[in-house]
């Protein structure tokens, strides 16, 4: 009988030693942001600094509240970096090769990328976090399970420069637009456009300027511009085009004789400085950067990033952040729930509809069935003062004025006149 | 009026930046008979080392003016240092192979290069505005232009005019001219077919870092910037004829004419522009507007 029992007592042992093993075992994340390609500097390489300095700061427990728990509730985390760069059909086959070695994916700067993946996700059945992709059409064109974002799509950034540029300037008659021929810069265009249209019925549009993606040279399409008499121009670029724009379409008064909507220039804040002219306004795909709150999560964000990289974080750096801190309150949530070491299901549970605070504020996953985040939107005006460029004039606008309700398509929410 | 004027005027400048990429590759072509595709990342570097340069110049605080001959510099540095280095040390080897192969060859030295100026410079851009700026602007109707687009204008014609006095009225171009009609025959003739490819890759090279160093002040240097210019260029040396500078220099008019009409009066169709002007051109003329006659071998 005391065999029995001993036997038992071992295997009871066996099985929580197991256990505790695995809540050890580190989670292994795919990470996929652009290494290489016009997209790196910009986005991609910022993204991954993110990425491995708040995987460090979260194993060392040195992220401040509520994300102060080391690691994933004490399990520590492993990040497998991969690049972005190849397109979409690349992008597939890595991440099936991904999907095999990983617990948990988080990716995807590029919005052909996101819709390509978001399928193969689901087919895979492995939980996927979008991180920084900015088409609405992956929730409002399909449902998912596997797939999360945790950054905001992209209408509430055109939205929010139609509402702030009309505020600011209600005698805007026409407007213009120079933005590159592809997913993004046709939905920004059309998003602006119609939130313009719907907000000033009668608005007219002058010239739509699509550009092939990093032409670099915009010497046509400035003269058109000039020529336009639109009051306002508006343009979602980003990279080097978007510097190439301001470096030549300042020496020209592009500023100057038009209000200039740059609605993803948050980026270029850092790279150009006071090359960017006065009253131009920018947008940061959402509250991030120099648009974030003053809270102590973004304080210990901005400096750690500034003290590891000698520069202060971009929106890029700020949405990786957020992916990261909302798996680990996804996590840490299902563990509080009664699962010591969660497993997928239980952590897409816990993910889904889930809040959490972010380094720009506070992530609500309240689209797209819960899987699709919102967050308050910010947006301001560049202004140069003893030669550093700064935001004056910042506005936020909270979340529901600015994205759509849920089960709404953007495109028909702006078109039915933006309406709560 | 001063609508059209601008459209002329903007063309003109799309077309300058043109020739001078096309103007190397079509020299090269030519004489060699190698579609260099390496040329776009000879421009990259061109764009690269001038920024270097240049914002070197700027932040050691030495006089704005110097900036240009920073562009100088990067050019000479390009085409003396990546010209030989290419031709001695890689396209020497693989002459009298099949056309295919050696456009192959030029392909891998293509993607290294890439792969190089990431190592070197990484993935950010490099902004180096100074010389666009310096001149001063010009008006044309009631458009402001910066004087930078003339000096750009200027260095194209003066770069065509050169090329073509070299090629027709000296000694050594017309030995290349011979060499372009008819390698085999020129060698026979005692003509160091040798030293003239590599005169003549070099001179391409410098072209193509005479493109990026211009370009440079204009843009942001970002990685990648090669593969646009590889594909814009090609589609000017088609529509000219392939070997032809004449023709390198029409072509790049009537793609930068077309481009800059497109953009004022038919947005959506400026990226199907070019290639369109490049089909009409090849179904009208298969070989391209200026394609010499070839050779007849018994």
């Amino acid at each position: 009988m005391n065999r029995i029992i001993h036997a038992a007592l071992l295997a009871c042992a066996c099985v929580l030693a197991a256990g505790a093993a695995l809540a050890q075992q580190p989670l292994r994340i795919g990470v996929v942001t652009f290494l290489s390609g016009p997209a790196a500097g910009p986005f991609g390489v910022p993204a991954r600094n993110g990425f491995e300095l708040v995987a460090e700061m979260t194993n060392a427990g040195q992220v401040p509240a509520p994300h102060n728990t080391k690691g994933f509730g004490g399990r520590p985390i492993e990040l497998v970096i991969i690049d972005e760069a190849g397109g979409p059909q690349k992008q597939v086959a890595e991440f099936r090769n991904l999907a095999q070695r990983v617990d948990v994916v988080i990716g995807y700067i590029s919005s052909g990328d996101c819709l390509a993946i978001a399928p193969v996700a689901e087919e895979l059945r492995k939980l996927t976090v979008l991180f920084d992709c900015g088409t609405p059409r992956i929730f409002e064109d399909a449902t998912y399970k596997y797939v999360f974002r945790t950054g905001p799509s992209g209408t509430m950034d055109n939205v929010s420069a139609a509402l702030y540029a009309l505020e600011r300037n209600p005698n805007i008659r026409s407007i213009a637009g120079i933005n590159q021929n592809y997913a993004w810069g046709q939905d920004s265009w059309t998003d602006f456009e119609a939130a313009m249209k719907a907000l000033k019925p009668g608005i007219e549009v002058k010239t739509s300027q699509m550009t092939k993606l990093f032409a670099g040279q915009f010497g046509a399409e400035i003269s058109t511009l000039l020529s336009s008499g639109a009051d306002l121009v508006h343009s979602s670029f980003w990279g080097g085009d978007l510097e190439g724009l301001v470096l030549q379409g300042a020496p020209r008064g592009l500023f100057q004789k038009h209000l200039v909507v740059l609605s993803a220039g948050e980026p270029a804040i850092n790279r150009l400085g006071a090359r960017i002219p006065d009253g131009t306004i920018i947008g940061a795909r959402g509250p991030f950067g120099p648009f974030a709150p003053d809270n102590d999560l973004n304080r210990w964000f901005k400096n750690a990033f500034q003290e590891r990289y000698a520069l202060p974080p971009n929106y890029a750096a700020y949405k990786a952040t957020n992916a990261l801190l909302g798996l680990k309150a996804a996590y840490e949530k299902a563990q509080k729930a009664g699962a010591a070491t969660p497993n997928q299901d239980q952590i897409i549970a816990a993910f889904e509809n889930l809040s959490f605070d972010g380094v720009g504020g506070q992530v609500r996953m309240a689209l797209g069935k819960g899987h699709q985040a919102v967050m308050d939107n910010a947006i301001g005006t560049a202004k140069t003062v003893g030669g550093q460029l700064t935001i004056v004039d910042l506005k936020r606008y909270p979340a529901e004025r600015v994205n759509p309700p849920e089960g709404l398509k953007s495109e028909a929410w702006i078109k039915s006149g933006l309406k709560k | 009026m001063s609508n059209f004027a601008a459209v002329v005027f903007d063309g003109v400048v799309y077309s300058s930046w043109l020739f001078l990429m096309a103007a190397g590759l079509t020299l090269i072509y030519g004489v060699m008979r190698i579609l260099n595709i390496a040329h776009g990342s000879l421009y990259a570097l061109g764009a690269y080392t001038a920024a270097s340069l240049g914002g070197a110049w700027i932040a050691a605080g030495y006089a704005p003016a110097g900036s240009f001959a920073m562009l100088a510099l990067a050019v000479l540095l390009v085409g003396a240092v990546m010209g030989p280095l290419i031709e001695r040390g890689l396209l020497k080897w693989m002459y009298g192979k099949d056309e295919i192969v050696l456009l192959l060859v030029t392909y891998a030295v293509f993607l290294i290069l890439e792969d190089a100026i990431k190592l070197v410079w990484g993935v950010e851009s490099k902004l180096f505005s100074e010389p666009y700026a310096l001149p001063g602007n010009f008006a044309i109707g009631a458009l402001v232009y910066p004087v930078y687009n003339l000096v750009l204008i200027a260095v194209a014609v003066v770069t065509g005019l050169a090329l073509s006095w070299a090629l027709y009225y000296t000694r050594q171009g017309k030995l290349l001219l011979a060499v372009i009609h008819d390698r085999e025959m020129s060698a026979a003739m005692g003509i160091n077919v040798d030293r003239v490819y590599l005169a003549t890759f070099t001179l391409g090279a410098m072209l193509a870092g005479l493109g990026g160093a211009l370009t440079a002040p204009m843009i942001a240097v970002s990685p990648g910037i090669g593969v646009e210019v590889i594909v814009l260029s090609f589609a000017v040396v088609v529509v000219g004829g392939l070997g032809s500078l004449g023709g390198a220099a029409l072509g790049a008019l009537m793609v930068g004419l077309a481009r800059s009409v497109a953009v004022r009066y038919w947005p959506e169709g400026e990226l199907f522009i070019i290639y369109f002007v490049m089909a009409l051109v090849l179904i009208a003329r298969p070989k391209g507007l200026f394609s010499a006659p070839e050779a007849r071998k018994i």
